[in-house]
C-alpha cells in the first residue's frame, strides 16, 4: 500500500462511513482488509484500493467500510446507562406520555444487538408499571452484517458472559447447541434496518429515547456536532440522547445539555434546536452526505 | 482486602483463578474439594467464594447447600466456575443459593464482569 493508496482509503472511509483513519492505523487496515484482498481474488491491498479508485464495485466498497467498522459491543455495557433508563428515563416518560402510553426508542449504532436487547430487558422487567403501554425499538447500524447477527439474537457463551446476569440468561436465554438465542417475544420487540448515520434520517420520525454509543467517537469533530445537531431534530424537548462512556456533547453543540449528576446523559436545551454545528450548513447545502454516495 | 475462597480439585485453574482475583485486589484462600471449603468457612467466612461443580468427596452443590445452612453461611457471594453449562444445571445453581454463574471455558473479562455484576468489585 503507497501513501497516496493510503490517502485514498481515508478520504474514501470518511466520506462513505465518517470513519477518521490516523496515519499510525496502517496495521489496522491491513489486519482488516487483507482477508478481503484475499476472498475477493485481488490478493494485495494496494490491488483492493486500486479497485475502489476505479470505483462501480459495491460490493467490494461495501466490504471495505464495513470491515472498517468497530463492532464489539456487549450486554448492559457500563451499565449506568440502563440504571439510568430505568430509574430516570423510563418513569419521566411513564408520567409525561401516561395519555398517548406509548414510547419509541432508537438505537442509533445497534451493532449485533446487545443494546437494543439490553433495552428490552428493561422494559420487560419493568413490565408491570406499564400495561397497556405500546413500546417500540428500533435497532439501526451501517452495517448489515452485524444486522443479521442482531435479527438473529444469536451469541457465543463468551458473549453472553459479559455483562448479562444469569437470572436474566436463564429467564430470555434458549440453549442452541453451544450457542445461546434470546427468545422470540425479545426478538419480535425490536426493528432493524441498515441506516448509515451521516445520511438523512428525519424519516424516521421522532423517537422519546436515543441510544447512540461508541459511534462518535470513531468520527471528527465536525461529522459529531452535525449529526448531534440532526439528533435533536429527532427527540421533543423532554426526550433523552444517551452517548458512550467517553463521548460528550460539550464543545460540539449548543443543542443538548447534559442531564446533572447522570452520567452519558443528555437533554435537549429549551427553544435552542438549531442545527450549530461547523459541518452542519455546509453539508445541508450540499444536499446532505447521501449525494455524495453515488 | 476482600476474602476470595476459591475451591476447584484442579490446581491449574485454581491457580488461574488466583492470579485473576489478585490482580482484582482479592486475598485468596484456595480448597480442592466441597469438604475443604466447608472447613475453610467454618474458620473463616470469606466474602466471595468461586465454586467448581463437580470434585471428588463433595461436589461444589452439596457444599453450598451445606454451606448456605451453616451459621453466617448466608453472607458470602458464591459465584459458581463450571464446566456445566446447560440451563438445568443453573437453574439448581441458583436455586441452591448461588448468586453468579461462570460457564468455563473462562478469562479475566468474565471474571470481573461477573464480580461487578454481583457487586464484588
Ligand atoms: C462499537 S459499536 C457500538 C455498539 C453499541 N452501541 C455499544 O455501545 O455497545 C459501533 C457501531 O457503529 C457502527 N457504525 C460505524 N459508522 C457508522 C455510521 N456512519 N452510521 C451508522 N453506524 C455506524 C458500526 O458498524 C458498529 O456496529
Amino acid at each position: 500500500m503507497t501513501p497516496g493508496e493510503f490517502e485514498f482509503l481515508k478520504n474514501f472511509l470518511k466520506t462513505r462511513s465518517g470513519l477518521v483513519l490516523s496515519n499510525d492505523k496502517q496495521y489496522l487496515v491491513e489486519s482488516r482488509l487483507l482477508p478481503i484482498a484475499r476472498s475477493s481474488k485481488l490478493e494485495t491491498l494496494s490491488a483492493v484500493i486500486q479497485t475502489l479508485q476505479r470505483s462501480g464495485n459495491r460490493a467490494l466498497e461495501t466490504d471495505v467500510i464495513e470491515a472498517m467498522t468497530t463492532n464489539e459491543s456487549f450486554f448492559f455495557r457500563d451499565k449506568t446507562p440502563f440504571d439510568n433508563f430505568r430509574d430516570t428515563m423510563l418513569p419521566a416518560l411513564l408520567q409525561s406520555r401516561s395519555n398517548f402510553k406509548q414510547l419509541k426508542i432508537w438505537c442509533a449504532a445497534a451493532s449485533s444487538g446487545q443494546e437494543p436487547y439490553s433495552l428490552a430487558m428493561c422494559l420487560k422487567e419493568e413490565a408491570a408499571k406499564m400495561g397497556g403501554w405500546r413500546t417500540r425499538i428500533l435497532g439501526t447500524d451501517l452495517s448489515l452484517e452485524v444486522l443479521e447477527k442482531a435479527k438473529a439474537g444469536l451469541y457465543s457463551q463468551f458473549e453472553v458472559q459479559r455483562g448479562l446476569p444469569i437470572q436474566l440468561l436463564l429467564k430470555y436465554f434458549e440453549q442452541k447447541g453451544d450457542m445461546w438465542q434470546i427468545g422470540a417475544p425479545m426478538r419480535s420487540m425490536i426493528e432493524w434496518k441498515k441506516l448509515n448515520l451521516l445520511e438523512n434520517f428525519a424519516h424516521l420520525g421522532e423517537f422519546d429515547i436515543v441510544f447512540c454509543r461508541n459511534v462518535l467517537i470513531y468520527f471528527d469533530q465536525a461529522t459529531k456536532s452535525e449529526i448531534l445537531a440532526r439528533l435533536a431534530k429527532s427527540l421533543p424537548e423532554d426526550g433523552y440522547l444517551v452517548l458512550g462512556a467517553a463521548e460528550t456533547v460539550v464543545g460540539l453543540t449548543d443543542a443538548f445539555k447534559p442531564v446533572p449528576g447522570k452520567r452519558g446523559l443528555f437533554q435537549k436545551k429549551p427553544a435552542v434546536h438549531a442545527a450549530t454545528g461547523p459541518g452542519a450548513s455546509t453539508r445541508f447545502a450540499a444536499g446532505g452526505v447521501a449525494g455524495l454516495r453515488r | 482486602m476482600k476474602q476470595c475462597l476459591v475451591v476447584d480439585d484442579s490446581s491449574v485453574i485454581r491457580k488461574v483463578a488466583r492470579r485473576i482475583l489478585e490482580d482484582l485486589q482479592f486475598e485468596i484462600t484456595e480448597a480442592e474439594d466441597g469438604q475443604q471449603a466447608l472447613d475453610e468457612c467454618r474458620k473463616t467466612m470469606p466474602d466471595a467464594i468461586l465454586l467448581d461443580w463437580n470434585m471428588p468427596v463433595m461436589d461444589g452443590l452439596e457444599f453450598l447447600t451445606s454451606l448456605r445452612a451453616e451459621e453466617g453461611g448466608e453472607s458470602p457471594i458464591v459465584v459458581f466456575c463450571t464446566t456445566e453449562n446447560d440451563v438445568a444445571h443453573i437453574a439448581r445453581a441458583i436455586r441452591a443459593g448461588a448468586n453468579e454463574y461462570i460457564m468455563k471455558p473462562f478469562d479475566r473479562e468474565i471474571v470481573e464482569a461477573k464480580f461487578q455484576e454481583v457487586g464484588l468489585i
